[in-house]
């Protein structure tokens, strides 16, 4: 029982651990999009294409976070490690 | 106050061949979902006219147009051949997310949805290399620019559909988590301050109503919407790109 206790609670500081990788997707879609409105401040003619590659690169930054976010959930809600208490 | 879990989707029949083929919620959802549009596609086309005369018909050809451009924009003219598909696969996966709206189990909420279809681009990508470079040339392209760097140039090939399935499938699934969260802990402060009243009030969880809509406009419309723009945007790239010959 105390073994499984341990194994879940490390599992959830683990899920927490794994999102800290969302402060890169963060700050990384922040400049994206800081430089998206220089751009359409300069010329607001281009803002529809602007604006779609924008959203594009800001998809492809997003990538890192999203694994971060599935390594959280499987550890959350699969729990791959409580089979290997034996 | 009920505990928030995450399910896969649950499985209604197993078809007694090759070792079990399970029906899920997933596959039954999807077929749904490609009944209503090709019911919708039939419906828009039926009895065309040169002279549109129904607004049916108006809505029939801006949709078409807006797809065509769509496609002529970020893949040029010569691409025209791939409307039908992109358009299928945009319909297809704003329908599935939007399909969450309605309470049931949204197949994009599901990896192996994603998953087939970035093996479909993934084919369609190395088709179009192979196709512009011949067989040789496809290999060739691993070991460029020098031989040593072969492993992390196959490693980027297949990171390409896994990475694609995997932002697509977040989005959504993360929306599902935060949408679940949401609902079950504003359940538990209508239980911590409107427990003691007695009766019906003090047993509903009132604080459920109307706060998460402004969440869900966001996890469910807007990203909904942008992830299927997103992985149609992607498809054409890399499916352009791959048949560009480098010359």
């Amino acid at each position: 029982m105390l073994e499984k206790a341990i194994v879940l609670g490390c599992s959830a500081i683990g899920a927490g651990l794994a999102m800290i990788a969302g402060i890169g997707p963060g700050i990384g879609e922040g400049y994206a999009v800081g430089k998206a409105c220089e751009a359409i401040g300069r010329q607001p003619e281009c803002k529809g294409s602007v604006t779609s590659t924008m959203l594009l690169g800001c998809a492809v930054a997003e990538t890192t976070g999203i694994y971060g976010f599935i390594v959280a959930l499987i550890l959350l809600f699969v729990n791959p490690f409580i089979g290997k208490i034996s | 106050m009920g505990g928030f879990e995450v399910t896969g989707a649950k499985i209604y029949y197993t078809i007694p061949i090759l070792g079990g083929i399970p029906i899920t919620e997933t596959v039954v959802n999807t077929w749904i979902i490609m009944a209503i549009l090709t019911a919708l596609c039939i419906w828009l086309t039926h009895d065309l006219k040169v002279k549109p005369t129904s607004k049916r018909q108006i809505v029939a050809e801006f949709l078409y147009k807006t797809a065509y451009n769509f496609v002529e924009e970020n893949m040029g003219k010569q691409f025209g051949a791939f409307v039908p598909f992109i358009a299928a696969l945009f319909s297809l996966s704003l329908f599935s997310s939007l399909s969450g709206l309605t309470g049931a189990y949204s197949p994009t909420a599901d990896l192996s949805t994603e998953i087939s279809w970035a093996l479909l681009v993934f084919v369609l990508i190395t088709y179009n290399k192979v196709k512009a470079n011949g067989v040789l040339g496809y290999f060739k392209g691993y070991t460029e620019p020098i031989v040593v760097l072969t492993p992390f140039n196959i490693i980027s090939e297949v990171a390409t559909p896994v990475s694609m399935a995997f932002r697509h499938f977040g989005n959504i699934a993360s929306g599902t988590v935060i949408m679940g969260l949401l609902y079950s802990a504003l359940a538990a402060l209508s239980h911590i301050i409107l427990g003691w009243i007695p009766g019906a009030i003090g047993s509903i969880p009132l604080f459920q109503l109307g706060i998460p809509a402004f969440l869900s406009l966001y996890f469910d419309l807007f990203s909904s919407f942008l992830q299927a723009f997103i992985f149609c945007m992607l498809t054409m790239m890399y499916i352009s790109s791959a048949a560009d010959t480098g010359e």
